[in-house]
């Protein structure tokens, strides 16, 4: 049984070349299907990854009660005060705690692809900051000075946006704001803005207050007695959250929207895709119809002609899937696009093809195989053999 | 049209292909409808109630940073503008932050003149309106999703604006009345909609008292739009608050262009499918001709010149592609109201549909273009001896 089934099988691979045509339109249609499905599904990976991966399980993020996001939260001087005292925030070696007090505003900057304006977050930071980000890098330039108006601006802005390489002016209300340098930070959300002196900002927008502190804590394990500690304060109306926790709420809505837009498109394709398969299989077993009827009437088994058949479709679709998957990634992985993010504002990240992604790719492909493959094989397995002998 | 029965015969010769083919086909335009669909929504934007005659004035560097309210007796002033209104973002919610709720605080007298005639507002209710301090009016399918009367007492939670009394976000609302759009195509763009005092909520508010953030103007003569925006720009240059006036179409535009170019990323997607169409129908029609190759022979022995022949073969493509592109295209519109759950707030328009049957008659010319040729040069003798 299983040697009949070898020798099924290679014939009917043996005979692909001549049924090349038929053959390739399996090929090109699944390798269509599994190209989309895995780009799209990199757009969602990728914003996931820059929001969601990027925060420490250390840093939280404190906003007033009731803001969601810190676009529209205030903190007053007193409560950053009162916050930088409270326990299990990490200190410096002059016992300063480590607490960086921000603003958020947003900045109009043209971007490259569509050429109009868009909000780019301008993040007014405290001098502790590159001990609350450690990650934090200069990689051209220098970093800002606090009291004039500089910015350092973060890596993926740079390249989504006009006007940001170092030496470049970005005007804001009267006054131009010099780029200074250009930092990464892992990757994360912040290299989508602009950072500058809280203060200096402040002044510039006449704001006077934050819109949220951001602590880094003596380890993970300190953030319940941290939010313990704030939450009950009867002088304070704030939420406290793991900064991590904060970004993957702002970007669930975006990524979930992205995998149910590019999960329907698949499957809308893939069912085309399959109309597709089924037609070229069922062409492939008329036209070996001569060829496996012989062979039933030898004493071949109706099992190992259906298996040759499915085993012809898997093999295609498992081709259109690596070549699909194989072109998601020579396309897109690690192309940088950018959208508007959670709360209003521009987040800037690269599509990323995952190794997971690649692998659901050729899952489907296979799926959509096995489906076109089925039917076509249960048909060569029944051809009645006697007719079929006669077609001649 | 005499050759339709011929035509339509070969089409269904061999049954299951021909289905499958179509079904495929039909998949395409299904997906290219609705993403053309999408894609209008972007590039075309529906801008609500604003139309043409409307322009935005917003802070020229930043969306987020307010302008004074005293700026409107300025803007009021310039040659050309009817009427200018100012509102404030409230960014309400009910009860959880998913409900979220398009809250605007609106100066009743100019809101209501600037937008004459595009609201349906009854007059018994519009008093009551202005006689309650604490009234709103709502959009009705906004009331039904989350079963609110005229009558109820409504609380909204602001994520932006405390109240001076309790230094709460909770701000509650008198629900007197319903506002909904005259256009019915703007109604679901409309659906969050919900207009309250504007003099209540800056009475109310703790902070950011007599900003606002953005003025909106009616002018007389929309040609004018360009100079107009350009002599209200002009009053604030220099000053702290420069402003930036745009056309309220342009100015929706450039907000959902900030999604990025998902122009670009339909095309991709459409690129595909049809790169894997075109083999796909293209493997059938040239099999279906490579088939039938003895009879197209003994049709030139009746008499078809090489040319009919050709047509022949052409129409049968053309036929297979336009069947399959109408009954995609009419499904694409019955998902229209799919989509639109999808996209709240973006007007979908069906004639984004029209380009799909050009595409389609391409389709069939490109498809029907090598085997129609290959009817065409069959040599009669070799074709009935079905020498391939």
């Amino acid at each position: 049984m299983f040697k009949q089934f070898i020798a099924v099988t290679a014939m009917s691979l043996q005979t692909l070349p001549q049924r090349i045509g038929a053959s390739s339109v399996i090929v090109i249609g699944i390798a269509g299907v599994v190209a989309v499905l895995v780009s799209v599904l990199a757009m969602g990976a990728g914003f996931r990854h820059t929001l969601a991966d990027g925060g420490r399980a250390d840093r939280v993020i404190i906003l007033r009660g009731g803001s969601d996001a810190e676009l529209s939260s205030n903190l007053t001087r007193s409560d950053v005060d009162i916050i930088s005292n409270a326990p299990g925030l990490a200190k410096d070696s002059s016992g300063k705690a480590l607490l960086s007090s921000e603003l958020v505003t947003m900045v109009n900057v043209p971007k490259f692809d569509t050429g109009t304006d868009a909000n780019v977050t301008l993040r007014g930071v405290g001098l502790k900051l590159t001990e609350v980000r450690p990650e934090l890098k200069i990689v051209q330039g220098r970093m800002f000075r606090p009291a004039v108006r500089e910015l350092i601006a973060g890596a993926g802005a740079v390249k989504q946006f006009r006007g940001l390489d170092v030496g470049g002016l970005i005007h804001l209300r009267n006054a131009d704001w010099t780029v200074t340098g250009v930092f990464t930070s892992n990757s994360d959300v912040h290299e989508s803005e602009l950072l500058a002196d809280v203060d200096t900002v402040g002044s510039s927008v006449e704001r006077n207050g934050y819109s949220s502190a951001i602590g880094l804590l003596t380890g993970p394990q300190e953030f319940s007695r941290f939010k313990d500690a704030l939450t009950t304060d009867p002088q304070l109306k704030v939420d406290v959250q793991r900064e991590r926790e904060y970004y993957a709420a702002q970007s669930k809505n975006l990524t979930q929207a992205i995998n149910v837009v590019g999960k329907t498109v698949a499957i809308i394709m893939a069912i085309g895709a399959m109309f597709g398969a089924l037609n070229s299989m069922y062409s492939a077993v008329a036209a070996r119809g001569q060829e496996i009827a012989t062979l039933r009437a030898i004493g071949f088994g109706a099992l190992p002609v259906l298996s040759s058949v499915m085993v012809e479709a898997l093999l295609l679709s498992l081709l259109g899937g690596v070549i699909g998957a194989a072109l998601a990634w020579l396309f897109f992985n690690g192309h940088s696009v950018s959208t508007l993010g959670g709360g209003f504002a521009q987040v800037v990240f690269q599509l990323t093809v995952t190794r997971a992604l690649i692998v659901t790719g050729i899952i489907w492909a296979c799926v959509i195989g096995l489906i076109g493959g089925l039917f076509p094989a249960l048909r060569a397995a029944r051809l009645p053999v006697a007719e079929a002998l006669r077609a001649a | 049209m005499k050759f339709f029965p011929l035509i339509w015969a070969t089409l269904w010769r061999k049954k299951t292909r021909t289905i499958f083919t179509l079904l495929s086909v039909v998949i395409a335009f299904l997906l290219f409808g609705m993403l053309e669909i999408v894609d209008n929504a972007f590039s075309h934007p529906s801008t609500g109630v604003t139309g043409a005659d409307k322009l935005i004035t917003t802070n020229k560097y930043s969306l987020t940073l307010p302008l004074p309210l005293a700026d409107v007796q300025q803007i009021r002033s310039v040659p050309g503008v009817a009427e200018v209104t100012w509102i404030s973002w409230f960014g309400g919610y009910y009860q959880e932050s998913k409900n979220f709720v398009f809250a605007l605080p609106v100066d009743t007298d100019s809101y209501f003149n600037l937008h004459k005639g595009e609201f349906v507002v009854s007059d018994r209710q519009m008093q009551a309106y202005r006689n309650t301090r604490t009234g709103a009016l709502v959009n009705s399918a906004l009331m039904k999703k989350f079963g609110w009367k005229i009558g109820d007492k409504v609380p909204l939670h602001s994520t932006i604006w405390t109240k001076k009394d309790d230094g709460s976000l909770d701000w509650t609302f008198d629900i007197v009345g319903t506002i909904d759009v005259k256009d019915p195509t703007q109604a679901s763009a409309q659906a969050y909609t919900f207009v309250f005092h504007y003099e209540l909520f800056d009475e109310g508010r703790s902070f950011g008292k007599g900003q606002v953030a953005w003025f909106e103007e009616r002018v007389g003569d929309p040609s004018q739009s360009g100079a107009i925006s350009g002599r209200i720009d002009a009053l604030f240059a220099n000053s702290p608050n420069e402003t930036k006036t745009q056309p309220a179409n342009d100015f929706t535009l450039a907000f959902i262009k900030q999604y990025g170019d998902i122009g670009f990323v339909l095309r991709a997607i459409l690129g595909a499918v049809f790169f894997a169409l075109l083999f796909l129908t293209g493997n059938t029609m040239m099999q279906s001709v490579r088939e039938r190759i003895p009879e197209l022979a003994v049709l030139k022995t009746l008499g078809f010149g090489d040319g009919k022949v050709l047509m022949l073969v052409l129409a049968e493509s053309l036929l297979l592609c336009m069947i399959a592109a109408v009954i995609g295209l009419a499904l694409s519109y019955a998902a229209l109201p799919i989509i639109k759950m999808g996209l709240q707030g973006v007007e979908l328009s069906p004639t984004a549909l029209i380009p799909g049957v050009g595409v389609a008659v391409l389709l069939a010319l490109i498809v029907g273009a090598a085997p129609a040729l290959r009817a065409m040069r069959l040599n009669i003798v070799d074709a009935l001896a079905d020498k391939r």
